[in-house]
């Protein structure tokens, strides 16, 4: 059985493409069938991140309107196995995902794939509601604000009451937070919120905590998911979120200040 | 095709009632926003009463109503009207209203009008109150009502959203939203929560922000109650 599992926020600019992205790959790298679907109608970036803008000939609308099937328009990942896109339309609205439409490819992909990742749109409209509703988890995406964790609390609400599983009155969507762009330092002086802080309003359980890191903004900017680069700190913490979304105990890394001590400054840390 | 269906039935509604000593149209508008700018979003579109007094005589009803409209208001009716003012409200179109018991006037009422009360204070009293229960977390932007009811919240309430009450509020988890116990005007109700950050606290329409609840049980569990018409927080 495919599981879908959304990521989400409510609120924009969070990291959740970015977040797509590398679980999507820490799973195809661990060897699980994976697809990341582009929600986000109209400002496809996905594909700019994933590195394959170049490849996009077919997208979702053209899937959903039956100009073309998913053969042709899945692309597949050159670096990883298992690893497969469905690119946004930039040239369409949100409004041409229809419920229907959206469960008939889901149904489809659900055939091939062991996951299936929906990269929602930022906001509670349309487009967002339709990424999360057919979903069986969710990765909901926050950054140590308090606006952020507002609109992150919004949408656990939304996955609550206005997903399939809610509507039908089934099992609830399994919910998990991912802390985006934490900053130990800043938490330090009192800047940001902490994990504890976030982990107590939201009252969902922890799956990762990804830090500030240059290794992102590189990441994005070359289209290569941060997952590839596994030296990196963000790398390796995307890697410790996917294992732990395959059922493991991994500990925590990355959340406090670190102090650059004499061994590390000598064999490199 | 089924019967069309048509039934009129008695109901009780929460009203806010507004008790202003002064109802020229200047007054009214400046207390207004007051309120308004102190709760933005709090009264969109509430249904409202006014409380007259004897002595308030007349009033311009139709540039009252008005003034609520353009206020993103709706005046439904006043209540405690005497016969000329219950003329001149019912000529603008407004409902005139009896008072429950619990929310007895607080200014100078006629005792006329106190023996009026009693028959309306009885069928509030007799609205059966149950329970209703929510297991989980009520998050930003949901809204929980307990019709003729005590709620428990097993969960937190999150900023941003609201639950209401016509009867008790408990909260096992953090209050960090809104909470409005009484709803349907009982002074008697109260608000339990185990941690107290509230954007806001109402009773039977009186109401505290957030600011007002800074003090020695901010952040801990707490009693919010009504006493001698004002709000006061104690212990749990
Ligand atoms: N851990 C991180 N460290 C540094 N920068 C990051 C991190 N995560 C994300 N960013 C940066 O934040 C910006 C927004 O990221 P991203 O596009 O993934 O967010 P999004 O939630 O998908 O946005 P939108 O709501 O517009 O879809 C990007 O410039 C990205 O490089
Ligand atoms: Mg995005």
């Amino acid at each position: 059985m495919a599981k879908i599992i959304v990521v989400t926020s409510g609120k924009g600019g969070v990291g959740k493409t970015t977040s797509s992205a590398a679980i999507g790959t820490g799973l195809a790298l661990s060897g699980h069938k994976t697809v990341i679907v582009d929600f986000d109608i109209g400002l496809r970036n996905l594909d700019l991140i994933m590195g394959c803008e170049r490849r996009v000939v077919y997208d979702f609308v053209n899937v959903i309107n039956g100009e073309a099937n998913l053969k042709q328009t899945l692309i597949k990942d050159k670096r990883v196995d298992n690893l497969f896109i469905l690119p946004a339309s930039q040239t369409r609205d949100k409004d041409a995902l229809t419920k229907e439409g959206v469960e008939k490819v889901l149904h489809e992909l659900a055939k091939d794939f062991e996951f299936i990742l929906c990269d929602s749109p930022a906001g509670i409209e349309a487009g967002a509601m339709m990424a999360l509703y057919f979903a069986d988890e969710a990765v909901v995406v926050t950054n140590p604000e308090v606006s952020s964790v507002r609109d992150s609390d919004r949408i656990l609400g939304m996955l609550s009451s206005k997903s399939r599983r809610a509507e039908r009155g089934e099992d609830a969507i399994k919910e998990h937070l991912l802390l985006t762009r934490y900053n130990p330092e800043r938490v330090a002086k009192g800047e940001m919120l902490s994990v504890e802080d976030v982990q107590e309003i939201l009252a969902i359980p922890l799956i990762g905590v990804i830090p500030e890191s240059q290794a992102v903004l590189n990441a994005s900017n070359s289209g290569q998911p941060v997952t590839l680069d596994q030296d990196s700190d963000a790398g390796q913490a995307y890697l410790d979120t996917v294992s732990r979304l395959l059922g493991n105990t991994v500990d925590f890394r990355f959340l406090t200040v670190e102090k650059k001590g004499l061994l590390k400054r000598i064999f490199g840390g | 095709m089924s019967e069309p269906f048509f039934e009129l039935k008695g109901s009780l509604f929460p009203l806010t009632v507004i008790h202003s000593s002064d109802l020229t149209l200047a007054g009214l508008q400046t207390a207004l926003e007051k309120k308004l700018g102190q709760a933005p979003g709090f009264f969109h579109q509430a249904a409202m009463v006014i409380q007259l007094a004897p002595e308030q005589q007349n009033i311009d009803f139709a540039s009252i109503k008005q003034l609520f409209t353009a206020l993103k208001l709706v005046l439904v009716g006043v209540t405690n009207a005497s016969p000329e003012q219950k003329q001149q409200a019912q000529a603008a179109g407004l409902a005139v209203l009896r008072l429950g018991q619990d929310a007895k006037p607080t200014s100078s009422a006629s005792t006329a009008a106190e023996k009026q009360n009693d028959n309306a204070a009885a069928s509030v009293q007799q609205v059966p109150m149950h329970t209703k229960v929510v297991e989980q977390n009520i998050r930003s932007g949901q809204q929980i009502y307990a019709k003729g009811a005590d709620l428990i919240v097993r969960g937190a309430v999150g900023a941003g959203a609201e639950v209401i009450a016509d009867g008790h509020i408990h909260i096992y988890g953090t209050l960090r939203g809104k909470a409005i116990a009484g709803a349907a005007g009982d002074t008697g109700k109260r608000i339990f929560c185990h941690n107290l950050q509230a954007e806001l606290v109402s009773i039977a329409g009186h109401y505290w922000l957030s600011d007002s609840l800074q003090g020695d049980f901010w952040n801990k569990a707490a009693c919010i109650r009504m006493q001698d018409d004002s709000i006061v927080i104690g212990e749990l």
